[in-house]
Order: C-alpha cells, then structure tokens, then sequence
C-alpha cells in the first residue's frame, strides 16, 4: 500500500512477506521496488479501512455493546461483565482471533483493566509478571505522546512507563506538557480514560411491556398487529416505509424468541406486514412457545427507505403491481428468499455463467439481454443442466464430426439433423484451463432436440467426453 | 360462414344464460394464432382459466416447458410470468434457462421463478399465486402424480383463476390423466422440425392433441410450429397465413 507524502509516493503499509524481505514503512516507493522488483503496490484508500474497521466492530456487537473504534487499526472491546458468556477472558480472545484469522486479519489483543493500558500492551508487547508490571516496563513511545515529547523522554534517559511513572508526574508535566502526565496516569490506571463507544444510530423501534405475561399466542400477535401500526405511523411521518421487520418476544424466563421479515419494496402496510409474519410462524418448526408467557414484545424497523405517500391509480396497473410485489414477499418469507428468483443476464461465454439468478425481492442489476436475429430457429436450449448430463455411449462417422446416434438414460437417440459445432472455449485469463467445448443442436428422429457438446478437441484431451447440456423446446 | 360462427355464438350465449353462467358472452379468449386450432376452440383458450398440459416422457420436458412459455406469450406478453416448480423438477428436467426462454421470445424481465420443497408447497404457492391479479400468466409444474393434486385442488385453482383472471396453465409431466376441471387439457410432445439449410434442427415444433375440453368435443391433432417473430403458432408446412385469423368453421 502506498500514500502520496510531500509530493513522493511512500510505503504505507506492507504484508508480512515483504517485511521479511526488508520492505519498511515510510520508504519511498522508489526505494522499496529498487530493493524488490517484484513488488506488488496498491493506493492506500484509508476510507476503505476505516469502513472495514467499523464492520469488524459492527461484529464485535456480539461480544459487548460497548465497541470503541481506536483508528487506524484497532479496537476496544469493553468486556466488563460479558467475558462469563463465552466462559472466560482467554475463550473470548480466541474467539475473536478465530473469527479475524477467518477473515484473513492478523490480530494481536490484549486485557487490561483500562483501554489505554490494554491498546498499549496490545500494540507494544511487554512481559511482566502482572500487569502493572507489564504496563511499566512499556515503551514511552507506548504512551502515544507527539513525537519530540517522546525523543525529549528518551534523551532525558526516561525509557519505559515505569521510568516516567517514578518520577513526580509535576515535574514531567512541566518539562514534558502535561499531555505527558496525563497520559501516564491514565496508562497505569490513575486517572479515567473517557471510552467513547460508537453510536449506533437508534433504529426506529416500539415495544409493549405487559404487567401480566401473556400467554396465548393469538393475542401476542395481535398486540404485533398493533406495534406495526404503532411503527406505521412513525414511519408515515418520516416519509418512509420500512424494508425489514424484527419482532422478538421475550420471555418471562428469559428466553428471548425472534423472527424477522423482509419486504422487497419498503411498506408501511400493516395488514400485509403481519401476514408476512403469520407466514414466517407457520414455516417455524416448533411454534412460539409461549412458556409461562411474554412480558415484552418489541418490533424494530432497522432498515428504512423512502417511501412517499401512495395515491390510488384507477386504471389498476398500480394496484397489480404492487400486488405481485406482495406475492413475491409472501412466497419469500414462506420458502425463503433464494428460492423465488429473478433472471439477470451477464456477459460471460460460458452458458451456465451467462445469466445469474436473484432474489425476486432484490433490485434487478441494468443489463441487456442477447439480441435475437430474425429468421434464427432457437440457439441455447430452454431448460440447462448443471451440471451437464454425460452420454453414455455415442456414435459419429469421423472422430471430430458431429454425432449420429448416442444413448442417454439409456434410451437410443437416432441424430436425424445436426448444426454445429458452435465452439465455445474457457477464458484464457481464467485460473483453470478447462478443454474446449463444442457445441452441436441435434435433432432426432422422434423431433426431440438436444444441446450436447464434445468436451475437449481431439489433440487437447485423449478421450474427449460428450454430455447432454439442455434441452430445447 | 361468419353468419354461422355470430349465430353459433348467440346460441351458445343462449344456453349460458339458461344455465345461469355468465351472460357477458363467456370468458375473454386469446387466440394461439393457429387457425385451425382457434376456429376449433371457438377463438381460442378462455384467459382467466386453468389449462392443463400434459407430457408423456421425461425426455418431453422441453417440448412441455416451451408450450407452456409460448402460450404464456400469446396470453400476455410483456406482463411478468410466474413459474412454479418443484426443486425434484429443477434437477431431473434441468434448470429453467432464462437466454433460452427468450430465444423463443420471452423476455427474462418478465419471468420469476419460484422452486417448492415439495407438491404440497407448490399447490400452496399456485393457489396464492392465482390470486395475484398482477401477474400475466402462472404456470405450474408438476411431474408424475402428486397426491395433493386432486379434483379439489383443480377446483380451487380455477376458482382463484377465474376471481382473479389470470390464466393458470398446469404442466403435469409423466402423469396419468385424472380428473380435473380444467377448461382444456393437451398433451403435447416434440415433432420433427422443418429443416434449414444444411439440416439444421429448424424453429420449435411440436405434435398437440386437445385431450379434453368442458365446452365442447375434443380429440383433435394437429402439428404445430413455434414463430417467434409473429409470437404465434403457425401450421408445420411452413407457409405461415398472414393477416387475421379467420372465425372458420372445423372441417
């Protein structure tokens, strides 16, 4: 990674490889190829690693509430109270590094009883019997001071958190500002250190809270019929509509039971958002149990977009529109949303890339289908096999020619007509050069047509295999 | 013979209102665009009804998919098609492959696919679906003989067909003809194409066989080609007849 410093494009950052090759941060590019010809440098955007570290601390909501963003490359963690449920501090770590390592993130961690103790000892590791110990054997440039505070520490012989620690800290606030003081007595826990956890912007939510716990579940989805009209008028203020619903119905014993639902356009529609939810109950395995009963139901609308108000169209292309798009949601939230899908078309060669298959309830990304050509009988078949269908034997006059006879599910087919072969190669900038494939439309004798293909030129592979790839109408 | 057919028509009017059918002159039609077939069928299939199509042979499955997406055309091209079926159908017939539907005209825009667990989900899904009045055409695919496919389970699709007026065309592949109220029930299976040059495999073309009709005798053959320019069927010989189709009595 390289940034523009004074006119001269330096190292920014650089993986582990190439510091084992004597690549440093802070060399000038020039430098670092003159050392390295091989080396492989990018721009250094630091909005993408700021967005990239605020999703790995939108993740790390799962260990604690309280996640504080310590830019460019860290994390506070405040796990007061939260390490007993993954059993213990160390559990906790690991967990974490685990699911970092996962992602391809090199972490290192560390606990302390303040956030500037634990981002020092994390960032500058030190051994100590304890920590304390640990903390004052740090480097002073662990106290993140401006770099002349820390020569002028240095030249004064001060080397480590321990020695300025020992002093009087009147005296090193003097000499040294009192940024120096004060960070020294936050480090060893004198003084508080403000932790600044990230605002989550409050979603729009409503709740219930019952005196006596509830225990029909009919009635708790009425009081959710009315928390979604609660949440309807909020949303009919604010101009939007809401595009996904979490209902979670908490337990007297505790037991929180949640359920969400997604619309494919934003709706402030009660009556259909609480069908979407009766949908979602009835595809449950085990019904909500009301236990002993709920005592808190709460509805949030996390995700929200604009949505003006509706005026009624009275030809009624509107009204069947909007129709189809409650289909979609209802079919969505009943066999989930990667079962009801769209088409989209891409641009690749390969027949079973050509096209991806969506959600119904996501936009369609822009892009034009094929162009037909008038007078052209069908060129790809209307139904595909993925994976293709190997033919069990077949029959051609010469080796490289067209099929004349082949059996499939072991039913003979006598080839009749035959165009080909349309030749359809793997990208050579792919990473796995397939065999070529060719492409015969066959017809046989009872009118059935076939898309099959010759895998591998005769040259390229020793014994090319033929396979069934579609059908056509 | 156009005095007969207005005549015909009027009789047939007649016997609706005795029998306390609709007076409106009987469900809207869309002609298929085969002449023969539309003169036998009186215009055409009725639109907000249910269609069954049948296939014998698994290897028939295209020959199905492609009757059932050109009639889909001739229904009502340019609105969105709903296309259920079972995930069992996705993997035995292959996928539904969108840049081959528009081959025959079918614009992937216009289509979604919906994949069920199993026939119970699918009927489920139809019969929400036949609701949706958004929707140009529904098609259901089924493959052999699924036990939640009864009588009933046709009535009621026609039932939601007819409330919503959209045209329910049921696929029923390897399955045994059992009793249903469909308005019309084919049976199709791939004929020989017309040749183009070179003998290559020429434009879709299939062997129909109207297997029953409520409204009148059924029974008939005729061999059918796909144009997709004209988006309508045309008799096999190749000469495609231009212009109106003609009211002409079945000879």
């Amino acid at each position: 990674m390289t940034e523009k410093v004074k006119g001269a494009l330096r190292v920014h950052a650089i993986d582990q490889e190439a510091a084992r090759l004597g690549i440093e941060r802070g060399m000038t590019l020039a430098d670092a190829r003159a050392r390295l010809p091989e080396l492989e440098a990018f721009d250094h955007v630091s909005h993408d690693d700021h967005s990239w570290l605020e999703r790995l601390a939108d993740g790390c909501a799962r260990y604690t509430p309280w996640v504080m963003l310590d830019a460019p490359d860290g994390l506070v963690l405040d796990v007061t109270g939260c390490a007993h449920l993954l059993g213990n501090e160390t559990a906790l770590a690991s967990d974490v590094l685990s699911r970092l390592d996962r992602l391809g993130v090199t972490a290192q961690h560390a606990f302390a009883a303040n956030p500037d103790a634990a981002r020092s000892l994390a960032r500058w590791r030190s051994i100590g019997a304890n920590e304390d110990e640990a903390v004052r054997r740090l480097p002073v440039v662990a106290l993140g001071l401006e770099e002349e505070a820390t020569t002028a520490l240095k030249r004064a012989g001060l080397k480590t958190v321990g020695d300025v620690a020992a002093r009087p800290l009147s005296a090193i606030a003097a000499r040294f500002g009192s940024d120096a003081a004060t960070q020294v007595r936050r480090i060893i826990g004198e003084a508080d250190s403000p932790l600044t956890p990230r605002i989550v912007a409050p979603p729009l939510f409503v709740e219930r809270r019952f005196a006596e716990p509830v225990a029909r579940t009919e009635f708790a989805l009425t009081v959710l019929g009315e928390l979604i009209g609660e949440a309807a008028g909020r949303l009919d203020q604010t101009h939007e509509g809401g595009r996904r619903f979490e209902a979670r119905f908490f337990r007297t014993d505790g037991l929180v039971q949640r359920m969400a639902v997604e619309t494919g356009r934003p709706t402030r529609d009660v009556a259909a958002v609480l069908r979407l939810f009766r949908e979602r109950i009835e595809t449950l395995s085990d019904p909500i149990d009301p236990g002993f009963g709920f005592d808190l139901i709460r509805l949030d609308v996390p995700v929200a977009e604009r949505l003006d108000a509706a005026q009624l169209r009275l030809e009624g292309g509107a009204v069947g529109e909007a129709e189809l798009v409650q289909l979609i949601d209802r079919l969505s939230t009943r066999v989930g949303r990667g079962r009801v899908r769209r088409f989209a078309p891409r641009d690749r060669h390969l027949p079973e890339q050509a096209e991806l298959m969506l959600p119904a309830t996501d936009p369609v990304p822009p892009g034009d289908w094929p162009e037909l050509e008038t007078g052209e009988p069908p060129l790809r078949p209307i139904h595909l096999f993925d994976p293709p269908q190997l033919i069990d034997s077949i029959a051609s006059e010469v080796p490289d020619g067209p099929p004349r006879q082949f059996r499939w599910r072991r039913v003979l087919h006598d080839v009749a007509r035959v165009e080909g072969p349309e030749r359809i190669a793997t990208p050579w900038w792919g990473s796995r050069q397939a065999p070529t494939r060719d492409y015969y439309r066959v017809e046989d004798r009872r009118g059935r047509r076939f898309w099959i293909f010759r895998h591998g030129l005769y040259g390229e592979v020793t014994e090319p295999g033929w396979y069934i790839h579609g059908v056509f109408a | 013979m156009p005095e007969s057919s207005t005549s015909l028509s009027r009789l047939r009017r007649r016997v609706a209102h005795i029998e306390g059918a609709r007076v409106s002159g009987g469900p809207a039609r869309f002609a298929t665009g085969h002449a023969a077939i539309d003169a036998w069928l009186g215009g055409g299939l009725a639109r907000g009804r249910l269609h069954e199509v049948m296939a014998d042979d698994s290897e028939d499955a295209g020959s199905l998919s492609g009757f059932a997406a050109m009639l889909a055309l001739r229904i009502d091209a340019g609105k969105p098609l709903l296309w259920l079926r079972t995930e069992t159908a996705e993997r035995r017939a292959g996928k539904l492959y969108a840049s081959g539907l528009g081959e025959i005209g079918l614009h992937g825009d216009d289509l979604i696919l919906g994949l069920l667990g199993d026939d119970a989900a699918l009927l489920k899904a139809a019969n929400d679906a036949a609701r949706c009045a958004g929707l140009g055409a529904l098609v259901v695919e089924s493959w052999g003989d699924p036990k939640p496919l009864d009588l009933t389970a046709t009535r009621r699709l026609m039932l939601a067909a007819e409330a919503s007026g959209v045209t329910v065309l049921l696929l029923r592949g390897e399955a045994r003809e059992s009793p249903s109220v469909a308005d019309t029930r084919w049976r199709v299976s791939p004929a020989p194409s017309i040749a183009l040059a070179a003998d290559a495999p020429g434009p879709p073309a299939f062997d129909l066989e109207l297997l029953r009709r409520r409204a009148g005798p059924a029974g008939r053959r005729w061999r059918v080609e796909w144009n997709r320019e004209r988006r309508a069927f045309q008799p096999l010989d190749g000469q495609a007849l231009s212009g109106a189709v003609l009211p002409l009595a079945a000879s």
